[in-house]
């Protein structure tokens, strides 16, 4: 039951003389929420970009487990393309959307890695080109109506407030078919209000088996969603534990010293 | 050996005169990130005037100095203000859009320039006054070195001393370095941000001017399209030394006047300037940082 | 708007502009017969022009500003009031009407004008083609080629070439010329699309000066600067044809490709690659996040756009019986992006429209032929600086469902 899908050891990454990431371990196991959380510059986004392929890590392996394929595969050295074809997806900590698509467009884009129709398909329309269109603009509406998006399909992403635009860089992810979502401080810069609806919204997407790593600044979120949380500081990990044991251990009081760290 | 040195100098001054334009692509660069793709027109706009001046001045009967230093002056203040204004028309309204944005405006400002002196002034070659006069003292190796090649030589070192003294030394110099970090850190800690685009526009265009002139000159003849070529191959020198840095631009022109006047001079003149693009695509292509740039990751 | 203030200001740019044109617009020198000539009635032309300009200039500037502001873009404004034109083609009913009444237009016009008048619409169609071929990597991928011209010589020359070496006939070289050029796209595509746009722009000029450069100077292949002449017009199962039918016959077959350009570019664009290359074009690190090949999807949009590119080059060298590198210069590929650019980058319409504006308009305005190139270059700077998405913007499509999932709204 809880088989661990993706594993991280010893993790590193220099730019030029600043270590952003320092031997780090990390794992997550099927159908849990973990959070990944540390001060300003700790290196949880430069994690989240070599995890991903965005940046190639100096050291270090990253094992993603299929369970469809039942086998470990390495996710070092692969292009973001293939990493997200493996079954990781992302959201950005600056949102970045397809900002002149529309909303649902932006979505049948995450779509776009299990699809395959090609030139000669947008061409001729063929009966299966056409089955597929459907099928993406069918999975993507969907997606959106769970989000809550459906009210804004056919508006431009760019006009979207700000909170509707972080809930559609997570449809957008889902509709990559992801083994894990990635999300990185998908409640920065929301309202209370928003906030509590993101919640819910993570919950109800968790308890469909969705696993789940999210890097957040908000402790009161971190400590009600996960079920376990990591804490790095200067690239290094500091702390792992349930949130019962990381609110009431001193090293992470003090890398937080000044921040509020009770929910 | 003679040949050898010959060439060698023919290389040093025509690298010399890549450096006075590859300076203004520079600094742009450092500055706004664009590729100022009209700053070769401001070359030629500044050959052009000098041209003009100089003719007038040779008219009334001007002594052969006082003709270099009039038309040389023209040509930095007119070419400055084309600069300056293209700035203000063409790029400074795009300073928030994409960069592509820039560049294709970049683009249509050089066509425009290009057919507007054409239009203005002709399509045909001018002939251009040999404004630099055969030095007497130079006599006994007039045969290797010329005499223009060693003006140019000459007054390109020293406008880079004084350049170098700018940018690193005086206030505007230190701001101009500031704005090219950082636009937005410069502009908080009160740094005119505007201004100081403004003033390296005009620095890079003044540069190109005097290089206008000196090759005019030189060359002996001049016409609306030789800011084209020249431009491209400034950009060439830039990219090849590392665009945004100054003594990159200095050494990647060097290392390309070089490299040009040998591979003329041993194999063969006719594809001189398939020489020049195809070492601009293989730079780009394999080291777009170039020589003493930096290589810029992207953050995510 | 116009307050004292305002005039004074545009009088100082007027000032400035007399200032700044004066040696090169006043004075001409001949410096052999040393003569000058002042010219001073330009420098009155100069001081009405720039006052009134630039009015035209803040005006534009202002309206374009505030537009941003109140968020309102063009893109909303679309949902309630879209453009005429879009408006009109959103219907199916006056779609049919307007296209139908434009395809007989475009059915007859041989035969209601002269082989000239013929002759001049072949050339616009051509440029049609060219730009909606641009349009796939500029408009769609947003990959900025400013080398295209060198894929229309590869076409042209291959034509030229085969028939010169082999005696190849058109229908042959038309597929290899532009198989060719689609071939010449991924090869130069693999080494450069990796570079960053602004990069990758002057390395396409780089390579579009390389290839007219050695077209110039490789004579004992291509014939050098003089280039290839006598190349047979397109051939109709052997027929023999005068230079009129020759002509007309060449319309239709422009017509043709245009149509089946048409259709192919919409129903790319409307596809999974062409979402694909709209995504990429907003923000790549996103898009390879999302599982899309940038590698892959670039090198599609890059050498699709030079197929097209080489078969228009292939029509080209039949329809003018003559090339030579002179046809192939930068100036060339400034021209069609300046197509794509005005009538609106990734709009097949405005594409359209732009072409005919800006091959057919200094074809008729001849006075105005000489300002042709000062005019495309104003183009490019006006359109960006005040109207980046050109006469018609892109619109995007929306979707309606089969199924409606009313059970499901919370
Ligand atoms: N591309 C890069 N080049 C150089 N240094 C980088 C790069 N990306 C990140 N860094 C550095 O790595 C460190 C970690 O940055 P990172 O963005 O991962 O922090 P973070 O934990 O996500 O912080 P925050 O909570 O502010 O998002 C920082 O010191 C940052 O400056
Ligand atoms: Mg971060």
């Amino acid at each position: 039951m809880h088989q661990p899908i993706l594993q991280v050891a010893g993790l590193t990454m220099d730019f030029g003389g600043i270590r952003a990431l320092n031997n780090l371990d990390l794992d997550v196991s099927e159908g849990e929420i973990v959070a990944l959380i540390g001060p300003n510059g700790a290196g949880k986004t430069t994690f989240f970009n070599c995890v991903t392929g965005i940046y190639k890590p100096t050291k270090g392996s990253i094992d993603l487990f299929h369970k469809k394929k039942n086998r470990q595969i390495s996710l070092l050295g692969m292009k973001p393309n293939q990493v997200t074809e493996q079954g990781l997806a992302r959201t950005f900590q600056n949102i970045r959307l397809f900002s002149q698509m529309t909303v649902l467009e932006n979505v049948m884009i995450g779509r776009h890695c299990r699809t395959k129709a090609f030139i000669l398909g947008a061409l001729l329309r063929d009966k299966k080109t056409m089955q597929e269109e459907d099928e993406i603009i069918q999975t993507s509406h969907e997606i959106l109506t769970k989000i809550g998006l459906q009210r804004y399909e056919n508006e431009i992403a760019k006009n979207l407030p700000y909170g509707a635009q972080r809930r559609l860089e997570i449809a957008r992810a889902l509709a990559t078919e992801p083994v894990l979502l990635l999300l990185d401080e998908p409640a920065a810069g929301m309202n209370p209000q928003e906030t509590i609806e993101l919640v819910n919204l993570i919950q109800e997407i968790a308890s469909e088996g969705q696993s789940i790593l999210l890097i957040e600044h908000d402790m009161k979120l971190v400590m009600s969603l996960s079920e376990r949380i990591f804490v790095m500081d200067y690239g290094k990990k500091i702390a792992q534990g349930t949130p019962e044991e990381i609110r009431n251990n001193p090293a992470v009081i003090k890398a937080y010293l000044g921040e509020e760290v009770d929910a | 050996m003679d040949y050898f040195i010959e060439l060698l100098f023919s290389g040093l001054s025509r690298g010399a005169i890549y450096a006075l334009i590859a300076l203004g692509y520079t600094m742009v660069y450092g500055i706004i990130g664009l590729i100022n793709f009209a700053h070769g027109e401001i070359y030629m706009i500044g050959a052009f005037t000098s041209f003009i001046i100089a003719t007038i001045l040779t008219i009334l009967g001007f002594p052969a100095l006082a003709i270099i230093v009039l038309a040389g002056l023209a040509a930095v203040i007119w070419s400055a203000s084309y600069g300056y204004t293209i700035e203000k028309i063409a790029y400074k309204p795009l300073r928030h859009a994409p960069r592509l944005s820039a560049l294709i405006s970049a683009i249509g400002m050089s066509m425009f320039l290009q057919n507007y002196v054409l239009l203005a002034q002709t399509s045909d070659f001018l002939p251009f006054p040999q404004l630099i006069p055969d030095f007497a003292f130079m006599e006994p190796i007039a045969h290797i070195v010329g005499s223009s090649d060693m003006v140019i030589l000459v007054v390109t070192t020293v406008v880079m001393i004084c350049l170098t003294i700018l940018i690193k030394y005086t206030r505007i110099g230190k701001a101009m370095r500031a704005t090219s970090q950082d636009r937005t850190m410069a502009m908080l800690v009160g740094i005119n941000v505007n201004r100081i685009i403004s003033v390296t526009f005009i620095i890079g265009s003044s540069l190109a001017a005097i290089g206008g002139m000196l090759v005019a000159s030189h060359i002996g003849q001049i016409n609306f399209y030789i800011g084209f070529i020249a431009g491209i191959k400034a950009f060439t020198a830039a990219v090849l030394g590392g665009i945004g840095s100054i003594p990159g631009a200095v050494l990647g022109s060097v290392v390309l006047g070089l490299t040009e006047s040998f591979a003329t001079g041993y194999i063969s003149s006719d594809y001189e300037d398939v020489f020049a693009f195809s070492l601009l695509v293989l730079i780009l292509i394999f080291k777009p940082s170039g020589i003493l740039g930096k290589v810029d990751t992207q953050k995510v | 708007m116009f307050t004292l203030q305002e005039i004074k200001r545009s009088l100082l740019v007027s000032i400035w502009f007399v200032f700044l044109t004066f040696p090169l617009m006043v004075i001409r020198v001949d410096s052999i017969e040393k003569t000058v000539q002042w010219r001073w009635m330009n420098m009155v032309y100069v001081a009405i022009g720039s006052f009134l300009l630039s009015f035209v200039f803040r005006y534009m500037l202002q309206r374009k500003e505030m537009k941003s502001d109140d968020n309102g873009d063009d893109d909303k404004k679309d949902k309630t009031g879209r453009s005429f034109i879009h408006q009109g083609l959103a219907d199916p009913r006056y779609r049919n009407i307007i296209l139908g009444s434009l395809l007989a237009v475009a059915l007859i016009f041989p035969h209601v004008f002269s082989t000239y008048q013929t002759s001049i619409m072949t050339t616009a169609l051509m440029y049609v083609v060219l730009g909606l071929g641009l349009n796939i990597v500029v408009g769609l991928a947003g990959l900025l080629d400013l080398g295209y011209v060198a894929f229309y010589a590869v076409g042209a020359y291959t034509y030229a070439l085969l028939y010169h070496f082999f005696g190849l006939g058109f229908w042959v070289a038309l597929p290899i010329g532009g198989l060719l050029a689609a071939a010449f796209g991924i090869l130069l595509g693999i080494p450069v699309l990796r570079l960053r746009g602004d990069y990758l722009a002057i390395v396409t000029l780089g390579f579009g000066e390389i290839i007219r450069l050695v077209m110039e100077n490789w004579g004992e292949f291509s014939q050098g600067p003089s280039g290839v002449s006598n190349i047979p017009r397109p051939s109709f199962l052997g027929i023999d044809m005068s230079l009129d039918t020759a002509l007309i016959y060449t319309y239709y077959l422009m017509l043709l490709f245009v149509i089946f350009t048409i259709f192919f570019v919409n129903r790319l664009q409307d596809s999974r690659l062409g979402r694909a290359w709209i995504a990429l074009r907003e923000d790549e690190i996103a898009c390879q996040a999302m599982g899309i090949d940038k590698m892959k999807t670039k090198l599609v949009a890059f050498s699709l756009g030079a197929f097209w590119a080489g078969i228009v080059g292939v029509i080209f060298a039949a329809k003018t019986t003559f090339i030579s590198p002179r046809s192939f210069t930068f100036i060339e590929s400034a021209i069609i992006l300046s197509i794509v650019v005005l009538g609106g980058m990734g709009s097949i319409i405005g594409v359209i429209i732009g072409a005919f504006i800006l091959i057919l308009l200094p074809e008729y305005l001849r006075a105005l032929s000489e300002y042709r190139m000062l005019a495309f270059g104003a183009i490019l700077v006006c359109m960006m600086v005040f109207r980046p998405q050109g006469i018609i913007g892109s619109i995007r499509r929306t979707y309606t469902y089969k199924k409606q999932t009313d059970g499901e709204v919370s």
